[in-house]
């Protein structure tokens, strides 16, 4: 018999190889200086940029909020309908994902674009322009916009699990269609719900694709600062380690409380 | 509608997807009594259960609660509570906070739902069990908290859908007493819904029994199981003999070929009706002393009684008796008038 350990074997050499040597070698950068000696200045230094990060968490969290507004409604709506055509919905949520990233987020350059689709439409009733692009909101938009799948997913998912008999039940005690929400569905979603915040919350706190094409220069993200410590002008790889450093504490730290939330919520219910 | 009416239904309708559920079912549901709703399955009975719930709009007819019109109030408005097939109990809380889910949407104070809760749990045996996992329990205790869960909010009317299908023999028969000593210690209505007979007879007041969304007989068990008004109660009900007769004049019946005396009166002269004798009823004499003489065919024993298939002239009939006869043995049968039940031949439908 196979023993169950040797089975991971080829997963623990590759995330030896991929993950734990040049995370290694991110902390080793993170903590050196040019000539390698140990030093904290790069750490220090990131205090400059603190606006960046704010503004990178607040994007993330609007983000991750509004995905999560959109995608239960209709993730429940998904998990009710008849088992066809659950996965034609599926395939149509999906579809987006099957095209290119950065086709997609050009896509939406065109449109929001001080002469693209969206101003020239508005300009036939003699409204605008608008400054669409280069804002924070268009940021937001293209992390709602290509993220959106991945909160719905997992959504879907757990809420298939979720038996009629349940609801109805809620119903026949008496709780109306708020409470049956807040009792019954958010609960039993709660790992759901958990997963699709990680989902979503982590690739929208780290891009740098979509601030740089729809957030212009004035939106830069924590992304778009790693990104220029390697590849542009400043190059620093030094810094650039520490900055990536600090982004994993910080998701560490919003990941533990949703998961600390979702405990909490489950007992006071 | 009678005085003590609590649920009408009137000339309710439901349809699937084109194919008719319910086709005009009207149906009074009277204070604290014990209702089933029996039958097989596609017959109806959940879907009747589901509209007084509120969880089905019929598309047309009327449901009433106490006289008024409640058709279209929906089910968490509506003074009736169920216990579901499959109990669908909370998976997220313990057996305390199920039992106390409707109290607390009602603000309820806490002390109030303590001790409510607790007594509701002892009424079903489950003290002790406050702080358990629901998805610990065993299958029955399961069903105890659904039920606990319901009644908890003392509602006018229980409805019970199947609630011991999932249930083994022992444990479906000692629930179905315990189900009969809640509905009378409490003093409320309850509304069952059953495919089982047995569990019928045991523990209504009134068994509806239904086919093919009609109601085909309202009746005390009793009713029910002695006097079928047509050969599908005959049938569902117990086990029973049903041969095709001729009604000679008041209280005479001709069947299998012979001539019985019975308690039937007012058919029309030559009526051809349906005769109904239930296996326990035919007493095995001497083939030289019976009224019918057949041929038995095979003999099962069942515990209390051996089960027997006696072949006589065209038909085949089914007698239960305490004395086995041999197969091959040629025996006489005897039916007592009382033991004859006459039906106007098929009534099977709308009624």
């Amino acid at each position: 018999m196979i023993k169950n350990k040797s089975l991971a074997s080829p997963y623990i050499v590759w995330s030896v190889v991929f993950t734990a040597v040049p995370l290694a070698i991110v902390i080793y950068f993170a903590f050196t200086d040019k000539n390698g000696a140990f030093t904290l200045k790069n750490i220090m230094d990131i205090g400059q940029y603190t606006s960046v990060f704010v503004r990178s968490i607040v994007l993330a969290v609007i983000a991750t909020a509004v995905c999560l507004v959109l995608a239960f409604p209709l993730s429940f709506m998904l998990s009710r309908m008849r088992a066809s055509r659950q996965s034609m919905m599926l395939m149509l949520i999906m579809l987006p994902m099957w095209m290119n990233f950065l086709l997609r987020t050009y896509a939406w350059m065109t449109l929001l674009e001080r002469n693209g689709l969206i101003n020239r439409f508005l300009g036939l009733f003699g409204i605008g322009p608008f400054n669409l692009i280069n804002t924070s909101g268009a940021v937001v938009l293209g992390m709602v916009y290509n993220y959106l799948p991945y909160m719905i997913l997992p959504l879907y998912t757990i809420m298939t699990k979720i038996d009629p008999s349940v609801i109805e039940a809620a119903q026949d005690l008496g709780a109306g269609n708020l409470r049956v929400v807040t009792k019954v569905l958010i609960p039993l979603s709660m790992d759901g719900i958990t997963t699709g915040i990680t989902m979503v919350f982590v690739p929208s706190i780290s891009t740098f694709i979509i601030s740089r094409m729809l957030g212009g220069g004035s939106n830069l993200l924590i992304g778009d600062l790693i990104e220029l410590q390697f590849l542009g002008n400043s190059y620093n790889y030094n810094l650039g380690s520490a900055m990536s450093l600090m982004l994993m504490v910080i998701v560490l730290l919003c990941m533990s409380f949703t998961t600390a939330d979702s405990e909490e919520m489950e007992a006071m219910v | 509608m009678q005085s003590n009416t609590v649920v009408a239904l009137k000339d309710i309708v439901v349809d699937f997807d084109g194919q008719t559920i319910l086709s005009g079912l009207s149906l009074d549901i009277h204070d604290k009594e014990f209702v089933t709703l029996l039958g097989p399955s596609g017959c109806g009975k959940t879907t009747s259960l589901r509209v007084i719930g509120g969880f089905l709009e019929p598309k047309s007819g009327s449901v009433f609660f106490d006289g008024r019109d409640i058709t279209r109030v929906p089910p968490y408005k509506r003074q009736v509570n169920t216990v579901f097939q499959k109990y669908a109990l909370f998976p997220h809380l313990n057996v305390y906070e199920n039992v106390a889910f409707g109290l607390r949407l009602k603000k309820t104070p806490d002390a109030e739902v303590r001790r409510r809760v607790g007594e509701m749990l002892e009424l079903v045996g489950l003290k002790g069990f406050e702080r358990r996992s629901t998805v610990t329990l065993s299958g029955g205790q399961q069903q105890r908290v659904a039920i606990a869960r319901a009644l908890v909010n003392h509602p006018r009317v229980l409805l019970l859908d199947e609630p011991l299908g999932a249930l083994d023999l022992k444990l479906r028969k000692e629930m179905q007493i315990e189900l009969k000593r809640i509905q009378q210690s409490l003093n409320i209505t309850f509304v069952y819904v059953t495919h089982d007979q047995e569990e019928a007879l045991t523990m209504s007041d009134t068994v509806v029994v239904m086919s093919g969304g009609y109601i085909q007989q309202i009746g005390t068990p009793q009713d029910i199981y002695n006097e079928p008004v047509n050969s599908f109660v005959a049938r569902f009900i117990g086990e029973s003999n049903i041969l095709d007769g001729v009604m000679l004049r008041d209280f005479q019946v001709e069947f299998a070929g012979q001539t019985f005396s019975c308690v039937d009166k007012g058919f029309s002269p030559r009526e051809i009706v349906q005769v109904v004798v239930r296996p326990e009823d035919v007493r095995i004499v001497p083939a030289i002393q019976g009224q019918l003489t057949g041929v038995v065919e095979t003999v099962i024993f069942k515990g209390v009684h051996y089960e027997m298939r006696i072949r006589q002239a065209g038909s085949e009939w089914i007698v239960h008796s305490t004395q086995a006869s041999q197969v091959g043995e040629l025996v006489g049968m005897c039916i007592g008038p009382d033991d004859i039940h006459i039906m106007r031949a098929q009534k099977e439908g709308a009624l």
